[in-house]
């Protein structure tokens, strides 16, 4: 199956995530958003980080697990391989995620070529259809 | 949806349904087809309902679709029953751009501008993973947000003068360093003084025309071919998270039930979590001020090192094109504050206002309007006009009419630095696919753009500048 696909978007980025579960759709949305930014394909997966994030509401949440992706690339120059063992659960009004990412910390070996300023909620949808898609618009 | 001419250059969508105000197009019947395409209209639609909203939304020459509000959309709103919204200002809080002068002609540059351009590629970071020079302390970074361009002045990077023609003196006031998310502050410490990628760029331009000569010989514009630099980025990672983390606060707090678009939402300005996110992006505001403070710093060296001297290299302005502030304009007569956002658009003061610096007072504002890769850019001049229909606001660009992805499939990079050299222009990049994504093909007419805002009475033209430099990130 597809884990992700890309669509028109004018200024910035809009793609597709799939998955037979939200988790695995989450997970391709993570490469996704990795894929605007270097090929997660030649990143060593060697370093782990560990990813708890909460939201109110499965939009929310995405908007966070995804923004992480970010966080670790600005604050601990780590690029994001894969994101695995991503588990979700819903505890009266909140959502809550654990994952792992797995990756490297950027070196002279690694070409970036893109840089993705934020996750927007812009056109963003998680719909559960014969499996999941998740949506996302990505501020370029 | 009802689109009203209301003169070669300003449509009107009426007040309908839930719109408190209407909301006012600045545009040709050219361009007015590209913001048809997109959902703009829609978005200042939205706008135009928002609690508190004075006299219209505004939709600057060079819109596009942003989240929320358009990409230049400018709105003002009451102080006491008025919002203020992350949404408003967009993520790259204080993206803004730098002028500085020289006393250099294109031939006294002409066998140094390779060189020029690559101590200049050097000594300024780019690029996405290029950190700052210096790791700061966390106590360091804070005292960045709360002082901004005051801080790098403070620090060597620069002069007082500069301070004086900088937007906001290059220092909100408003800024509590203390607000910032652990995480802000975390992505703001290493990126200080770093250009960013994107549509961020550094360009080495001489002059091509004078419009204005008054108004010209003020900003420190003398003749053809005199060399400016231009300096456009924003407060990176920090600004970022600042945007994303009171989106989420807003959203915690007062529900995203009823709003047509959730990047809608806001807070009241009055209200505790309003205020605490016009101090916090304030904060990102000051860093993006010192960011700008420290790289115009290190062009002013490499100029010295390469040609011999830097005298002359006086800054022309620094204005912000994505930012809410708390400014007086006259309202039904009565000169009154109101919570102004500019997201993509550029203040635009004409003669007069005290926020102008007093060498330009008698002129007007210096409004820098910069073209996409390797075209030209624009000096304008605030106009009284503008006060009177935009709040004081013009046009912040050329705006994007093509997907990154579409410039890709269209445009190389390598042939782009190949086409630019053919015609005198020298570019150097981070990134070869970053170089075809923003190809001067994927924008709108900047020329236009200028055009309307001066025939619409917004921003006067004053100069037109061209690159013999180009440094993208």
């Amino acid at each position: 199956m597809e884990k992700y696909r890309f669509l028109e978007h004018t200024a910035d980025a809009k793609f597709q995530a799939y998955g037979a579960t939200l988790e695995e759709a989450f997970a391709h949305a993570a490469l996704a958003t990795v894929t605007l930014m270097w090929d997660w394909k030649k990143i060593e997966n060697k370093i782990e980080r560990k990813v708890d994030v909460e939201g109110k509401d499965l939009k929310q949440l995405l908007a966070s697990f995804l923004e992480e992706i970010l966080y670790l690339l600005d604050s601990k120059n780590f690029l994001t391989g894969v994101a695995e063992k991503i588990s979700v659960k819903q505890a009266g009004n909140r959502y809550m995620l654990k994952a792992l990412f797995k990756g490297d910390i950027f070196s002279d070996k690694y070409k970036i070529y893109g840089e993705v300023k934020a996750i927007t909620y812009n056109e963003m949808k998680i719909e559960d259809r014969n499996g999941f898609m998740v949506q996302v618009v990505v501020d370029l | 949806m009802e689109l009203k001419k209301i003169n070669e250059y300003t449509w009107e969508i009426p007040k309908t349904g839930e719109m408190r105000v209407p909301a006012l197009i600045y545009t040709s019947s050219r361009l007015l087809d590209d913001v048809k395409h997109d959902r703009t209209l829609q978005q200042a639609r939205n706008v135009a309902c928002l609690p508190g909203i004075q006299k219209a939304a505004y939709v600057m020459p060079d819109a596009h679709q942003g989240y929320g509000f358009p990409i230049g959309g400018v709105a003002a709103f009451d102080m006491d029953n008025g919002i203020i919204s992350p949404g408003g200002v967009g993520y790259d809080i204080n993206c803004g751009v730098r002028l500085l002068r020289t006393d250099y002609s294109e031939r006294d540059v002409h066998e140094k501008r390779k060189q020029l351009l690559a101590e200049i590629f050097r000594e300024v970071p780019a690029g996405v993973g290029k950190g700052g020079i210096t790791r700061l302390s966390r106590n360091v970074l804070l005292e960045v947000c709360t002082k901004g361009a005051e801080w790098a002045v403070e620090n060597g990077y620069g002069t007082g003068d500069d301070l004086l023609r900088t937007e906001e003196n290059g220092r909100m006031k408003a800024a509590d360093s203390n607000c910032l998310s652990s995480r802000a502050i975390e992505r703001g410490i290493p990126q200080l003084g770093t250009l960013g990628a994107g549509n961020h760029f550094l360009e080495i331009q001489k002059v091509s025309e004078i419009y204005d000569d008054r108004a010209a010989g003020a900003f420190g514009i003398h003749s053809r071919d005199q060399i400016l630099v231009m300096i456009h980025c924003g407060s990176r990672g920090l600004g970022h998270q600042v945007a994303s983390d009171y989106i989420r606060f807003m959203e915690n707090e007062f529900g995203t039930g009823g709003l047509p678009d959730r990047e809608l939402i806001y807070a009241p300005i009055r209200s505790p979590l309003g205020q605490r996110y016009y101090k916090t992006m304030s904060a990102a505001v000051n860093f993006a001020f010192a960011n700008r403070q420290m790289i115009a710093h290190w062009v002013r060296q490499v100029f010295k090192k390469v040609l011999g001297k830097a005298e002359g290299m006086d800054q022309i302005y620094d204005v912000c094109h994505n930012v809410a502030k708390f400014e007086k304009h006259r309202i039904n007569g009565e000169l009154k504050e109101v919570c102004i956002h500019r997201k993509g658009a550029t203040r635009s003061f004409g003669p007069g206002r005290e926020e102008i610096p007093a060498v330009y007072r008698s002129v007007g504002q210096p409004v820098i309007i910069p073209g996409s890769m390797g075209t030209a850019s624009y000096i304008l001049v605030g106009t009284s006009e503008a006060e009177k229909i935009s709040f004081g606001s013009t046009a912040h660009g050329a705006g994007r009419v093509m997907s990154r992805h579409e410039a890709r499939r269209r445009f190389r990079g390598e042939k782009i630095k190949q086409e630019l050299e053919r015609k005198g222009i020298e570019l150097m990049s981070t990134s070869w696919r970053g170089v075809a994504e923003e190809a001067s093909g994927a924008y709108k007419d900047v020329d236009e753009v200028v055009r309307i805002s001066h025939e619409a009475g917004i921003g006067k033209m004053v100069a037109k500048v061209v690159p013999i430099g180009v440094m993208k990130g």
